[in-house]
């Protein structure tokens, strides 16, 4: 199997306060990988380091190495890196002014692409592969992105991370503000995608991570206690601390 | 998010199924008994006793499936549930195997009696003591005395491969008393079902605690692995 994200040595920091202590870890390819763990337990912060998202804030520093692709992303430029590690947050965030058309297309735009078939294509490709061309492909260009459900958002925004054809997708919580049926929606979606791309996803749901991810962390006060297969860490994980988390003993 | 209410009823599962081992447990002592002094009344006993057991084995289930289903229990807790669904199907097959014992015995004591040349009491305590310590090896939650029953099934195999060969000759030697004989091979092999149901006990413990899956001989193969 090949590895599409390397970390190594990854500490990051809050003004003074460390939030990471040194994460080793290798992602592998079109798979998804779960990080789990605690609030507070540096999480977010990690996926936050792999498409340098972390240094937007500006307390925020960190340090080691992350690899995407075989190349360190402090050795590309930022736009560059978050085209190819696309981020879906816990909140989906459509522009609210744009139609869904152009929500889906802003990326590629912003890339310099403006031809309109082209546009026109990958706008049309990267909602079907986020499920969710055939409840909006008659009004595209019609309704902002805004009057959708939560369910459909959140999916519009992973087509908007598609739409730059990235090959890792990091997802913070994708579903914890939707609904049953739109969590399931997402699941489903997870699946379709590591077809094709990596998947590193953050949620405080364990029935989700082992429902969606072969390969599963467990992060503990900015420590990864323990990296493995999921279904190890969820029937038979090796350190007690994890086992502690996972059956509700403490957290 | 400690789970303070699941892990009480996981506690509570815990002591539902060792009342239902209690059950059992005292159906193969009177069985053993039964067949010791010849009494019909134990053997009813055993009779009259196996729809609690049966109850007992729904109602654990019932409960297992409910803590299943409500509370998605992961790692070693999940490993307990499965665990107690399988002892609880083992402890009801061994209060099926008193009750086939004591049909045997009152088959027996209908029958003059006769010097069989198998020692069941022998095999019984051995059997017993199997029984013991893989619930306490529950209870302890003690993988190590659950390896000792594991080892102990050896010899019962033995016992009854014994029983086998001593009463086919019985039986031929002396026709009269074949049909005692026959009885006391049944119930020879009651026991040594028993015995095997001990140690699928023994083997859920051992995956409950360490996730190993010990089953056929798999000693070294890991749940998740």
């Amino acid at each position: 199997m090949a590895t599409a994200v390397e970390v190594h040595d990854l500490k990051a920091w809050f003004g003074k306060t460390e939030a990471l202590h040194g994460i080793n870890m290798a992602v592998e390819a079109k798979h998804a990988t779960a990080v789990i763990g605690p609030s507070g337990c540096g999480k977010s912060t990690f996926i936050r380091c792999l498409n340098r998202m972390h240094e937007t804030n500006p307390e925020a520093k960190s340090e080691g190495t992350v690899r995407v692709g075989g190349v360190d992303v402090y050795e590309m430029p930022a736009v560059d890196v978050r085209r190819r590690v696309g981020m879906v947050f816990q909140k989906p965030n459509p522009f609210p002014t744009m139609t869904i058309y152009d929500n889906v297309a802003a990326g590629l735009k912003l890339n310099g692409t403006h031809n309109r078939k082209i546009l026109d294509d990958i706008v049309e490709h990267s909602l079907q592969q986020a499920a969710l061309w055939d409840e909006v492909k008659d009004i595209l260009k019609k309704q902002s992105g805004a009057s959708l459900s939560g369910g459909q958002q959140q999916r519009l925004c992973i087509a908007r991370a598609l739409a730059v054809s990235p090959e890792v997708m990091l997802m913070d919580e994708p579903a914890s503000a939707l609904d049953p049926i739109s969590t399931a929606k997402i699941e489903d979606l997870i699946f379709e995608l590591k077809q094709k791309l990596t998947i590193v996803i953050v949620t405080h749901n364990m029935q989700q991570a082992s429902r969606v991810a072969e390969f599963t962390g467990f992060f503990l006060m900015g420590n990864l206690i323990e990296f493995d297969k999921t279904e190890k860490i969820f029937t038979n994980p090796s350190d007690k601390r994890t086992e502690d988390y996972i059956t509700g003993r403490f957290g | 998010m400690t789970r303070i209410r699941f892990h009480q009823e996981l506690d509570e599962l815990k002591h539902r199924i060792l009342a239902m081992a209690g059950m059992a447990e005292q159906a193969i002592d009177l069985a053993v008994q039964a067949y010791s002094q010849r009494d019909p009344s134990l053997c009813q006993r055993v009779i009259s006793n196996e729809a609690a057991i049966n109850r007992a084995e729904r109602e654990v289930d019932e409960f297992a499936i409910d803590l299943l289903a409500m509370q998605q229990p992961m790692a070693i807790d999940l490993r307990f549930i499965l665990a107690v669904i399988k002892i609880n199907a083992d402890l009801e097959r061994i209060g099926d195997q008193a009750v086939n014992i004591v049909q045997r015995v009152m088959n027996m004591i209908e029958l003059p009696v006769s010097e069989l040349p198998v020692d069941i009491p022998a095999m019984a305590t051995r059997v017993r003591a199997m029984i013991r310590d893989a619930l306490r090896s529950f209870i302890e939650g003690d993988p190590e005395l659950a390896r000792h029953v594991l080892e102990a099934d050896d010899e019962i195999d033995r016992m009854n491969h014994e029983a086998f060969a001593t009463l086919s000759g019985f039986m031929q030697s002396q026709p009269n008393g074949a049909v005692q004989a026959l009885d006391a091979l049944s119930i020879a092999r009651n026991l040594e079902r028993v015995a095997d149901h001990a140690t699928n006990i023994a083997e859920d413990v051992i995956f409950w605690i360490r996730g190993a899956d010990v089953r056929h001989g798999a000693g070294h193969q890991t749940a998740g692995s």
